[in-house]
């Protein structure tokens, strides 16, 4: 399956067909499903209201969902005695997305460096060629070969834990509390596309920030965006792509640069921002390659080192049969 | 079974200990089992692997690794001086490896589905890969030390095909060992986005080979010294001297390398930057490669058998410490800056030292009751 589907992408790369000119240039080595969707982040239009986080947790914790525990009871993270507010720290596995904030000095600009904040969405970004899928012993961690969503089946996982130190985003967790533990991570709720619904954080975003629908067209939407002039208003569309739903709103100087067009080797969720990436918490040591390469480079020689090793053992054997 | 071996006296204060020990991991074993990872471990979301991981398996096969070199060079080179400490190697490397895969099966979340591998086949993991390796191997070690039982059994057939298949099982053994070694080292190469790069490179699978190399022969050397004098075994000191050689020879293609690849990938400014990677890094370079190395290049050192014992648990100690770096500290950046930290709880060393004490007991066991030290 490994070569066939990488020689079709060297040749499909070879000709062409994934760097259409006018077409935003997907990392090679990547090749998207015929189905593949995902979000467009954008930090400018982001609020940090968290609206996406509650109606995440909520909508994660039906059956089919990553947080669903039979019992159905939605894993609130409290701090001290108040037992009002959902306040993670981080991601963890009561937590499949979450909004930080960025801060400098006076943290009054919105989306500037200096004196200023951005906020920022962090979650799996469904990398076109996932290093965690590559490396679960048991394949229980897949790629849809439609919607190229990576999901989880935990009766298959054995608790490796392979897949959290092989992401290089840091996504997948672990219950480390129970002993039938299983790992944790957005799955982009595809658990609602059959009743036609999409993932919870575009349905319930006010602003549009979160954008939900084909990757094709968001990395399309993010690269207009990006030709956009500061100043100039813009219809920005809201929920899904295609729902006619929009909010016209002035645009903010962007950083230049769609995040996730090129890291790790290409992701199904894109982000913008007014601020560089690193600021917001993203490793600048990810590299824009498909991170799976770095172990089938390895994997893919042992038949043949399984073939020389075998032959060098008879040979030696052979030739120094006469030793004393 | 000969006279020297019924002198070994089974019921000492020594074995009691390690009676001791092993009930003691034994209890955090239950403990484990009962109440999950999150209570029994140091682990966390930033530090998915500890130190079950980076010492009993990595380091457990690394000891191992004496088993392939030496049936290497006694059935494959036909070294054949080598064959009085053949049996003995043999049955560390299997009881490296019993030391993994109990670390292993208590490590994973579903120990129970430790099976899993084998039917669920995903080629693209190393992880997969090293799965198979280890069911493969442990079933040709089983073969390579089945002699000792068949001889003590007196099933003479048996001992006849299996004597006639072993230069085949051992070919078999190499090649499998070899790529274990350093699949486990292809393990990181995925990791590159939170490893320093002191030790990430793509050379690493093969850096892991190379120190096993030498971790292996010295304990074998090690294990020999010690069984010499505590079952009254004699070994021809000239044994232990060209043990000694293979060591220094590995040893310097591997200080070649690594200073090669730190120059190449990191910077020598970065082992000295008073980081942690950074300490840890010196300490396994000096306590591994560069005293041990220094000992053996002295020739009066080589030919003296403490010296070379000093030798041999220096390399075990440095390569051990690679283990852990590669595995754990090269990631301390990375898992500091995310608010991570992790240290092992008492169950994780304990249960170490319980199965350390298991493996020390059985080998014992073999001494006494098997013909371990009989030429097969
Ligand atoms: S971000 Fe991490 S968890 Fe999500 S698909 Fe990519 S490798 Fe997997
Ligand atoms: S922890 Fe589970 S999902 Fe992750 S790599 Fe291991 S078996 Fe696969």
């Amino acid at each position: 399956m490994a070569a066939t589907r990488r020689d079709f992408i060297k040749l499909s790369a070879g000709v062409g067909l994934l760097a259409v000119a006018g077409e935003p240039a997907l990392a090679a080595g990547a090749e998207l499903s015929s189905g593949a969707v995902g979000l467009l982040y954008d930090a400018t239009l982001c609020i940090g209201c968290k609206s996406c986080m509650v109606n995440c947790k909520r909508v994660s914790s039906e059956p089919g969902g990553p947080l669903y525990s039979p019992g159905g009871t939605i894993p609130y993270e409290f701090r001290g005695n108040d037992r009002i507010h959902d306040s993670p720290d981080d991601l963890s596995a009561k937590t499949v997305n979450i909004i930080k904030v960025y801060k400098d000095g006076s943290g009054m600009r919105k989306d500037k460096v200096r004196d200023g904040f951005s906020f920022v969405k962090r979650q799996c970004m469904h990398c076109i060629d996932p290093a965690c899928v590559s490396v679960c012993p048991v394949a229980a961690l897949t790629k849809d070969p439609v919607t190229g969503v990576v999901g989880y089946d935990g009766n298959r996982c054995i608790g490796c834990r392979y897949c959290m130190l092989a992401c290089p985003f840091g996504i997948p967790k672990f219950t480390w509390d129970t002993n039938d533990p299983k790992i944790v991570k957005c799955e982009l709720c595809r658990h609602r596309y059959k009743d036609g619904d999409y993932p919870a954080c575009c349905e319930f975003c006010p602003t549009g920030a979160s954008l939900f629908g084909p990757v094709t067209e968001l990395a399309r939407e993010a690269e207009r965006r990006l030709a956009l002039n500061p100043g100039s208003e813009y219809a920005f569309p809201m929920g899904r792509i295609g729902s006619n739903r929009y909010s016209k709103r002035k645009v903010v100087g962007y950083f230049r640069k769609v995040y996730g067009l090129k890291e790790a080797g290409g992701t199904q969720c894109l982000l913008l921002a007014g601020v560089s990436f690193d600021r917001l918490g993203f490793n600048p040591g990810i590299e824009d390659v498909a991170y799976p390469e770095f172990t089938w480079n390895y994997i893919k020689k042992v038949p043949y080192l399984i073939g020389l090793l075998l032959v060098a053992g008879a040979v030696g054997h052979q030739l120094t049969k006469d030793r004393e | 079974m000969n006279q020297q071996t019924r002198s070994i006296r089974m019921w000492t204060p020594h074995t009691l200990a390690l009676f001791l020990l092993m009930a003691v991991g034994l209890g955090f074993m239950a403990y484990r089992m009962t109440y999950g990872l999150g209570a029994a471990t140091g682990l966390n979301d930033v530090y998915p692997w500890g130190f079950w991981l980076g010492f009993d398996v990595l380091g457990g096969v690394a000891m191992a690794a004496g088993g392939f070199v030496i049936a290497c060079a006694i059935y494959i080179f036909n070294w054949k001086k080598y064959k009085p400490i053949a049996r003995p190697a043999i049955l560390t490397a299997f009881l490296g490896y019993l030391m993994a895969v109990i670390a292993l099966f208590l490590d994973i979340g579903h120990p129970f589905r430790l099976w899993h591998p084998a039917v669920m086949w995903q080629v693209h993991s190393v992880m997969w890969v090293v799965a198979i390796h280890v069911i493969l191997y442990t079933t040709t070690l089983g073969i390579e030390s089945s002699p000792m039982l068949l001889e003590k059994m007196s099933w003479q057939r048996t001992l006849a095909l299996v004597k006639k298949i072993m230069v085949g099982a051992v070919v078999f053994g190499v090649m499998l060992s070899t790529l274990h070694q350093s699949s486990l080292g292809a393990v990181f190469l995925i990791s590159g986005a939170r490893m320093s790069r002191l030790w990430y490179s793509q050379f690493l699978p093969y850096m892991f080979l190379i120190s096993a190399v030498a971790m292996g022969l010295a304990m074998v050397s090690m294990e020999a010294m010690f069984s010499a004098r505590a079952f009254n075994h004699k070994v021809d000191r000239e044994v232990f001297i060209g043990l000694a050689v293979g060591v220094r020879n590995t040893l310097m293609v591997y200080l070649l390398l690594k200073i090669f690849f730190l120059v190449k990938n990191s910077s020598v400014a970065a082992a000295f930057d008073g980081s942690v990677a950074g300490n840890m890094y010196l300490a396994e370079m000096l306590i591994g490669v560069i005293i041990p190395l220094a000992l053996l290049l002295n020739g009066r050192c080589r030919r003296s058998l403490n010296r070379i014992l000093l030798v041999d648990v220096l390399v075990i100690g440095g390569v051990l410490i690679n283990r852990l770096n590669v595995s754990l500290f090269s990631m301390d950046a990375w898992s500091v800056a995310r608010g991570g930290g992790y240290f092992p709880t008492g169950s994780e060393l304990m249960v170490t030292l319980g199965v350390i004490a298991l493996g020390t007991f059985l080998f014992k066991l073999a001494a006494r009751y098997l013909p371990l030290f009989e030429e097969g």
